[in-house]
């Protein structure tokens, strides 16, 4: 090569600066695309305020979640006859304070909605890529074999699935996990098919890249666009069906202040003290809207047939 | 430089067979039928001919990319047939190829130090700091600045994705370049730019080109010898004075009577002739 010495060795320093704004451009243009969508802000924010809460709660919660004030049996809230405001929310038929219950308990549902999504996104990932990317039998095996899980109703499935393993936090997130994954390994599949025969693909073969780099680092951070959406549903999904668990029994046990867990107990007193059933639900609620607020306005940021080219 | 022979093709076919299934027999289509040609070292070959007729296909073979059905392939004396042998680093170092699009050549999430390093990393073992050296003589090499290497491909223009692309398979110091319709998806003025960054690559580096191209000006301008592709067949193999003087063959000749004139004596002609026919 009889070309130039590398007089730009120099300025190196130049040549890092150019890299990170090139990276720092690409997460601006993301976040312009995102913020358009104030749904999505507002979503946005009021999941940060839960994270920031559940990750604070021993000092934000007034209370032990599981300290029973025995003189205080289903006090109402404090802007009813008969609350004060030392519950704020009133308490249960056992004398726990559900403020402090519901900020532990959104521990729960953040942390179950994290491993759930972690599982679920990481085997769906693989076992998608895997099937994308070598087609045929091992194609057909694995579609048919997520087809079937598909055809359960999936609170069914999960609750089938609970009572083989036993009932229990961990177990329900197992299966939440199993019944979620088809959705990322069809997801991922037709991502992967769409990209695999793409010329920068066959560039990188010719390159000499090996199947385990064609598949990961090649077609895999081209394909994540709509599973990091996915991944945001999933993540209320999850939180959604670990509460359905929770009241029908098979979810966390009792006293843990898991939100599905609380209306279970509540149940038998809907029409006596509503505030019991009321503010779990309400918290469930306003989680997974916030979630699903946030996946959407990621959807914008992230589809490339909703933006220019 | 006669003689020097860098690239044998003899006798090459590619046959497509489709399953049978309930509906339909099993067929086969022969994309590409008893192709041969050589190309001596430094110089271009250019394969012409009308959409379909296995020029991709040839190019896909002689890129390693799909496995020929018979025939055989030599590069500077090394044979090549992956179905057999599989691919070495050896046969990848010799061969590279420049893709038609430029928009769907580069990896989006890839920024362009790592698309001009990726060749080297699987295939060598060099150090980072020498692959980034490299990478930026490289860059500069084909007419683009050292604060590109940090950009992602959809910073550039059509022009400058090209570029890249030629840089990346220029990056192992190939014997032979596969360049399949390397400009058909630029504009003119950039398409120019292009054939000249290609001429003086091949100057500087000796480098053997396969041009595969439907558009005949630019065959005239960069080839040293034409094939002229029909059906997956060669129907004409000569210089390009041979082919484009005095072409022989039936196709040929309707294929150069199919080129649109621009220049202006021609404009005139055929104005004059609208005149009269009015």
């Amino acid at each position: 090569m009889k070309n130039q010495p590398p007089a730009v060795s120099a300025d190196l320093t130049q040549l890092e600066k150019e890299s990170r704004s090139a990276t720092k451009a690409q997460l601006a243009e993301f976040w312009y695309y995102f913020s358009q969508n104030k749904g999505a802000v507002v979503g946005l924010v009021i999941f940060s305020a839960l994270v920031v809460v559940a990750a604070l709660a021993p000092w934000v919660a007034p209370h032990d979640p599981g300290f029973q004030f025995r003189e205080n049996f289903l006090t109402p809230p404090f802007w009813e006859d008969g609350g004060t405001t030392s519950f704020l929310l009133g308490t249960d038929a056992v004398g726990r304070d559900i403020l402090s219950r519901l900020i532990y308990g959104a521990r729960f549902s953040l942390f179950i909605g994290i491993i759930v999504v972690a599982v679920s996104l990481t085997g769906g990932i693989v076992i998608g890529l895997i099937a994308g990317y070598m087609r045929g039998i091992v194609d057909t095996l694995i579609m048919r074999l997520m087809d079937i899980i598909l055809s359960f109703p999936s609170l069914l499935l999960a609750l089938v699935l609970v009572a083989i393993l036993g009932p229990g936090l961990v177990n329900a997130m197992i299966a939440i996990a199993i019944v979620l994954q088809p959705h990322f390994v069809r997801l991922t599949r037709a991502a992967v098919l769409a990209e695999r025969n793409r010329d920068y693909v066959v560039a990188a073969r010719v390159a000499g890249a090996g199947h385990i780099r064609l598949m990961f680092k090649t077609i895999l951070p081209n394909c994540l666009a709509p599973l990091i959406v996915q991944a945001t549903l999933a993540f209320s999904n999850a939180i959604l069906d670990a509460a359905a668990l929770g009241f029908l029994g098979m979810g966390a046990q009792p006293p843990t202040p898991e939100w599905g867990t609380m209306l279970s107990e509540a149940r038998e007193f809907i029409l006596s003290a509503w505030w019991v059933v009321t503010f779990p639900g309400i918290a469930i609620l306003v989680t997974v809207l916030a979630i699903n607020l946030v996946g959407d306005g990621l959807r914008d940021a992230l589809d490339p047939k909703l933006k220019r080219s | 430089m006669s003689g020097d022979t860098i690239l044998k093709v003899r006798d090459l076919y590619r046959v497509y067979e489709t399953k049978a299934t309930m509906f339909r027999k099993a067929k086969s289509l022969t994309a590409v039928k008893g192709v041969s040609f050589d190309v001596e070292r430094g110089t271009t070959l250019a394969v012409v001919g009308e959409s379909g007729c296995g020029k991709s296909t040839l190019a896909r073979m002689l890129t390693m990319i799909d496995a020929q059905s018979s025939g055989s392939i030599e590069v500077d004396g090394l044979p090549i047939n992956i179905a057999k042998t599989g691919i070495s680093k050896e046969m990848r170092q010799r061969v590279q190829i420049v893709f038609q699009n430029p928009y769907g050549s580069l990896n989006p999430r890839q920024k362009i130090g790592d698309v001009l390093e990726e060749p080297l990393l699987l295939n060598t073992d060099m150090p980072a700091v020498e692959r980034r050296d490299l990478a930026l003589q490289m860059l500069q090499k084909v007419g683009l600045q050292p604060e590109h290497y940090g950009r992602y491909p959809h910073m550039f223009s059509g022009g400058q994705r090209q570029r890249i692309a030629i840089a990346r398979a220029i990056m192992l110091k190939p014997k032979l370049l596969v360049l399949d319709e390397p400009v058909s998806a630029l504009d003119l003025s950039v398409q120019a730019q292009i054939l000249n960054l290609l001429k003086d690559l091949q100057d500087e580096m000796g480098l053997t080109y396969v041009f595969i191209s439907h558009d005949l000006s630019v065959v005239r301008y960069l080839s040293d010898k034409v094939m002229v592709m029909y059906f997956g067949e060669v129907v004409e193999y000569g210089t390009r004075d041979e082919v484009f003087n005095a072409p022989q063959h039936d196709y040929t000749k309707k294929l150069f009577a199919a080129t649109p004139q621009a220049d202006v004596a021609s404009i005139r002609k055929r104005l004059a002739l609208k005149a009269d026919a009015a």
